[in-house]
């Protein structure tokens, strides 16, 4: 039982960067816009948040910091940092109407790349023997549960146990899916998914509509980024640590059949299978296995990805505009 | 210069999209409260292409619009309802996974309040006429359902100008005259109504003036009651033409195919044919009339070989009396078989021609396989595309030019003319001529008869009840998947077969 | 209501076919200017003036005999797996699952080196892991490609899982091989034997994978040009339905096709690691499985213009190491550059395609 209770918080930890690169997609996608660049931009959102807390932090030196600064700051930069990284791809996609595909491999090159050298540059800074770069004050800010949490036993444990961002997370992901379903700039960005040239025809803005949920998109994807860093590893920056999760954040869009309510249980599921191989006992002598276990999440993608497939149901096709730019004109 | 009681006035548009002469050139024109135009020209003579830039889909190279008497500038389709325009596309502007009501309100700004808007539409559908079911998705309509749609959502914007484009193509003579009652009530509301068409009957039954494009230029509008259609006609083509198919007696006609209680469902699990019986013979042409999408793809898909049959029967009788079951087979296989079939799809681009190859390479798609060993004869296809370039006058700047880069008659002539050139047993066209002028449909029509009397048996799936009616030695009229009678081409009239197009025979359901 | 009375400054039109000659300018430019404002961004990061930042990616690429080589290595693995994605792409397939593909090729190569070590002689065991590494690759494609055939699964995300897999599956037989047990790592096989290191050709051990990826990019463009396994592959990508429509049976030339792009990639592998690392690695095969797929879609499917393509990508990237290590700057410096250059590429296809019309 204490395995379960401590595997569920560390599940959901594990899950909300996921989260939030998913509703993130999600959103981009009902666009049209299917941005391979996700993984990219949630490097670029955690390394500007990075890069903002450090030099606060190092300005500040040993005295106090302000607790709305200390989380403001890497807020803001990471939420720049991911919007610049949405206008270059909408630049590119939308007004220069470029292969998506490419495009957005171009910008998990660049923003994997552009994370790695920031924080190796900000490593060389620090003077460190660690590669690693260590954020631990604001940190503490973000990961601030509140003060009762620890009193409420396995309830507090499992639900009460995280920082702001993650329950950020949630929110966004069910207002999202609100939005999309209730709202009148919800019809219209699906519409504009489903066939940019009816949205045109029906006065719908497709270049705005395009621009804003990919850019809005890309910024709750940096914001994944964020959070990993600063409540998961606890402010400890190091390169390629992210890894992978931002591919698995567009596998988990599949997954969630383009629903974002789906996706917050989807999110602590895949979160889950991420780390169920700290969980399944190999014993000192197989070590190897380890490895194999650490496999689990991508095999279930891959099987959940045949069987939606196999299951081929009319409401739970893509958008139908996915990945195809628009251009009035053609003829 | 412009008419002040005028709903709108277009003065010297021009349009070019850079592909050889104007789409328009100096066209002017106008359109006035509670009357109906109608635009009339052949394909391609640059109707929809005008009404476009009404619309907002389209900027005008060069020319100004009045609104009253009040320059305007329409950039988009909103800038279009802004002022009062609206028009129903040849392709539906709808999407497919959302519902008619959640179409009809899209676009419009403010809080989305579907139970306000439901009111309002169902009062615009009680005041004209219309039926439709608001909670319908769009992709369970039936093209008529979706035409509805369409234009209700015009209204609903209080669009008080409204352009129809070819709104009768996919609609059967019943469903033409529903129509056409709406239409009169919108009028008689004190709205403009601009048709584009090129039917001639129609011109006479609907509007109240015509005006007429060629190729881009005005040539004239006429007060309908006026005219007659011999005297459009020159006005369309420019020169006399004569109206008329050849259609002489079938020689030898012996039977080709068999096909016998065939059923057929499709991808989606709806059934598309039910319980077919039919026979094709050498030498004949036979039409098949019906409302788009009851069947014809199916049908002529699974004789070519494309299509999955849940059961029946498809024989291929030979000259010697050797019969050959098609069903279960693959288009190599009854290549194989010794079968010689072709097929003109009526996707062009997205089926039977690869757009973005070269006509040698299309020619290809036909005889790729020819030949053993690994690579590709690529000389013969290449003499294939110059034969038919010269022998069906194909305009094309050369064999390496990409197919979609031609104009739709000579995209057609290619294909045509690749199918042809296998010199086939059995010849399957599909809607042959949409889209084409006058000019490239006749030579279309030629080529068919020419092989109707080298023995082949013509399958010819058309949409237009006259031509179908000329071209024809037998009419099948396909309803609902169903086979509702096949009539003699030289006798059947265009009433009988509307009539078989809709409604079901007695007894045919029976036992379902 | 405000009533907008405005004509739009420009607007854009589908331009016809460009010459090949002013397409080429197009994106000449677009390279020049990329490289300016690498120049540019490598002088505020460095401080030095940006013609010596010039100097110094020259240097870094062909500053010496070694590194001239080493850069035509690079070139050659990048162009053969680039080359290998190529039938895919044609058909439209998104394949990128390069980077698995090459890493099971890898692994298996490793197999064989350690597993036959002193047991058949090195010929033999050269024999045995070219068949095992390109059967690996293949297997590695064939399993997206009959999930598409079979389902139409998205083959994007299928590829991208597949390559994980791979990387696990590595890490799996890292740990069992490791020597010395605990360091996590493989170290040179067969060092002492050299049992299963591929030959060297005309006496240098670069040679090989140069000639390799030369026969494999004349083979492809020959085969997609002029085979009929090519026709069909382009008719397929083109339109599914024409595909049908002709007979061609689109199940099985997608999985004839994977099945193709999947070997050579092994083949990538197996020079990795039989020819030039003598090790195997979860990250030997180094991203190069999407920079290729990046190169297949510049040089628009040709293999022959995948050549300068891959070239300008492996000079960027020696080239901004070396500066990297000069400045002692952080190694994904290069990474940032290539970024650059390929937003610029992707960017310029806009002036091939479309044309601006001001208004007068």
């Amino acid at each position: 039982m204490t395995g379960f209770l401590s595997f569920i918080p560390r599940a959901v930890g594990q899950g909300i960067p996921l989260l939030f690169g998913c509703t993130g997609e999600i959103i981009t996608e009902k666009s049209g816009n299917l941005n391979l660049g996700i993984p990219g931009v949630m490097y670029v959102g955690a390394i500007s948040g990075v890069i903002g807390s450090f030099f606060y932090e190092n300005s500040v030196g040993d005295g106090s910091m302000n607790g709305f600064l200390a989380i403001m700051i890497p807020v803001l930069c990471s939420l720049l940092g991911s919007f610049l990284m949405g206008i270059l791809y909408c630049f590119l996609t939308v007004t220069l109407r470029a292969n998506q595909n490419v495009t957005g491999l171009a910008m998990t090159t660049f923003g994997v790349g552009f994370g790695n050298f920031f924080g190796g540059s900000l490593i060389r800074l620090s003077n460190l023997d660690v590669p690693t770069i260590a954020l631990s004050k604001t940190s503490a800010y973000f990961s601030a549960t509140l003060p009762f949490a620890k009193k409420l036993g396995w309830f507090g444990e499992i639900f009460l146990s995280y920082g702001f961002l993650a329950y950020t997370g949630v929110i966004i992901a069910v207002a999202t899916a609100v939005f999309l379903k209730k709202s009148r700039a919800g019809l219209h960005l699906r519409a504009v998914g489903e066939s940019p040239a009816t949205a045109d025809a029906m006065g719908i803005n497709v270049t705005a509509y395009k621009y804003n949920a990919t850019v809005t998109g890309c910024m709750i994807a940096g914001l994944g980024g964020l959070y990993y860093v600063m409540d998961y590893a606890s402010g400890v920056w190091s390169n390629d640590a992210f890894g992978d999760r931002g591919w698995l954040a567009i596998a988990l869009v599949i997954f969630t059949i383009w629903k974002a309510d789906i996706g917050i249980l989807a999110s602590f599921l895949f979160g889950g299978l991420y780390i169920l191989y700290l969980y399944i006992p190999t014993g000192m002598e197989h070590m190897e296995l380890k490895e194999l276990y650490k496999m689990i999440p991508y095999v279930v993608t891959s099987i959940v990805l045949i069987v939606t497939s196999m299951r081929n149901r009319r409401e739970d096709q893509p958008p139908a505009s996915l990945g195809l730019n628009y251009f009035r004109e053609e003829r | 210069m412009t008419d002040s009681n005028a709903a709108v006035s277009m003065r010297n548009i021009t349009k070019n999209f850079g592909k050889g002469g104007y789409a328009n050139d100096h066209v002017s024109l106008d359109i006035y409260k509670g009357e109906i135009l109608s635009l009339l020209g052949e394909n391609g003579s640059g109707k929809t292409t005008l009404m476009n830039m009404l619309s907002g889909i389209y900027y005008p190279d060069s020319g100004e619009i009045y609104i009253g008497s009040k320059q305007v500038s329409i950039n988009s389709p909103k800038d279009a309802y802004d002022l009062g325009i609206g028009m129903v596309h040849q392709h539906f502007k709808l999407v497919d996974v959302l519902s008619a009501a959640e179409n009809i309100v899209l676009g419009l700004s403010g809080k989305l309040d579907m139970k306000n808007a439901r009111e309002t539409i169902q009062k615009i559908c009680d005041r004209y006429g219309f039926d439709v079911d608001l909670d319908k998705k769009i992709y369970n309509m039936s093209v008529s359902e979706k035409q509805t749609v369409e234009i209700v959502k015009v209204l609903y914007r209080g669009a008080d100008i409204l352009i129809l484009d070819e709104p009768t193509a996919v609609l059967t003579p019943q469903e033409t005259k529903k129509l056409f009652e709406v239409m009169r009530n919108m009028k008689d509301d004190g709205k403009a109504l601009v048709i584009i068409t090129h039917k001639l009957d129609e011109v006479m039954e609907i509007s109240d003036r015509v005006a007429i494009l060629r190729r881009g230029e005005f040539i004239g509008t006429l007060i309908t009651k006026n005219t007659d259609p011999q005297e459009m006609t020159d006005m369309m083509v420019g020169h006399r033409v004569e109206l008329n198919i050849e259609r002489p007696e079938p020689l030898d006609p012996k039977p080709r195919l068999k096909i016998s209680g065939l059923n057929i469902t499709n991808e989606e699990g709806l059934q598309k044919i039910r319980d077919v019986d039919l026979s094709i013979n050498s030498g004949e042409i036979l039409g098949i009339a019906g409302i788009s999408g009851c069947g014809q793809k199916e049908l002529l898909e699974a004789i070519a070989g494309l299509q999955k049959v849940d059961s029946g029967s498809i024989i291929y009788i030979d000259d010697d009396g050797t019969e050959k079951e098609l069903v279960g087979m693959d288009p190599v296989k009854i290549k194989n078989l010794g079968v010689s079939l072709s097929f003109v799809p009526e996707d062009r681009l997205g089926m039977g021609l690869v757009g973005n190859m070269d006509l040698s390479d299309n020619m290809m798609l036909r005889s790729f396989r020819e030949g053993s060993g690994v690579f590709t004869d690529r000389k013969e296809p290449h003499k294939r595309a110059e034969k038919i370039v010269k022998q069906l006058h194909v305009d094309t700047p050369g064999i390496e030019t990409p197919v979609r880069r031609l104009s739709g008659g000579n995209i057609q002539k290619i294909l045509v003319g690749r199918e042809l050139y296998q010199r086939p047993k059995v010849l399957m066209t599909a809607y042959v001529v949409r889209g084409l002028d006058i000019n490239s449909s006749y030579t279309i029509y030629d080529l068919i008869v020419f092989q109707k009397l080298a023995g082949t048996a013509v399958i010819f799936v058309g949409e237009d009840l006259d031509v179908l009616l000329q071209i024809s030695d037998r009419v099948a009229v396909l309803c609902d998947g169903h086979i509702n009678g096949v009539l003699d081409g030289r006798k059947a009239t265009k009433s009988e077969v509307g009539l078989l197009m809709t409604s079901l025979k007695e007894g045919t359901r029976d036992g379902e | 209501m405000e009533n907008k009375q405005r004509t739009p400054l420009f607007h854009l039109a589908k331009r016809e076919e460009l010459s090949k000659g002013r397409k080429l300018v197009i994106r000449l430019i677009s390279i020049v200017a990329a490289l300016l404002l690498c120049a540019v961004i490598t002088a505020l990061a460095t401080g030095i003036n940006p013609l010596q930042v010039y100097g110094s990616i020259i240097s870094g690429a062909f500053g010496s005999a070694r590194k001239t080589w080493i850069t035509l290595q690079d070139l050659s693995i990048l162009l053969l797996i680039s080359v290998a994605l190529t039938p895919a792409f044609t058909m439209r397939f998104w394949n990128i699952g390069g980077e698995g593909q090459v890493l099971m090729g890898g692994l298996a190569t490793a197999a064989c080196m350690i597993l036959l070590e002193n047991k058949v002689p090195s010929v033999l065991i050269m024999l045995i892991s070219f068949v095992a590494a390109v059967a690996a690759g293949a297997l590695w494609g064939l399993i997206p490609a009959v999930c598409k055939a079979l389902w139409n699964t998205n083959e994007t995300l299928m590829t991208l899982m597949m390559n994980y897999i791979a990387t696990q599956l590595v890490s799996f037989f890292i740990i069992i091989w490791e020597v010395p047990k605990g360091s996590g790592k493989i170290g040179i096989i067969n060092q002492n034997t050299h049992d299963g290191w591929l030959v060297q050709l005309f006496g240098s051990k670069y040679m090989l994978a140069i000639t390799v990826s030369i026969l494999v990019t004349v083979f492809m463009y020959v085969y997609l040009n002029y085979s009929k396994h090519g026709y069909e592959i382009r008719v397929v990508g083109q339109s599914i339905n024409t595909a049908k429509y002709v007979g061609i049976n689109t199940g099985k030339v997608i999985i004839r096709t994977m099945l193709l792009s999947g070997a050579l990639c092994g083949l990538a592998g197996l020079l990795l690691v039989g020819s030039i690392n003598h090790t195997i690695t979860t990250t030997i095969a180094g991203g190069q499985g999407f920079t290729a797929v990046m190169v297949s879609w510049m040089a628009k499917f040709n293999p022959f213009t995948m050549v300068p393509c891959a070239l300008l990508i492996v000079f960027m990237e020696r080239g901004a190491g070396e500066i990297a290590t000069n400045f002692s700057l952080n190694p994904s410096f290069a990474d940032i550059m290539t970024g650059i250059i390929l937003f610029f590429i992707i960017g310029c296809e806009f002036f091939i395609n479309y044309r601006i019309k001001i208004k007068k």
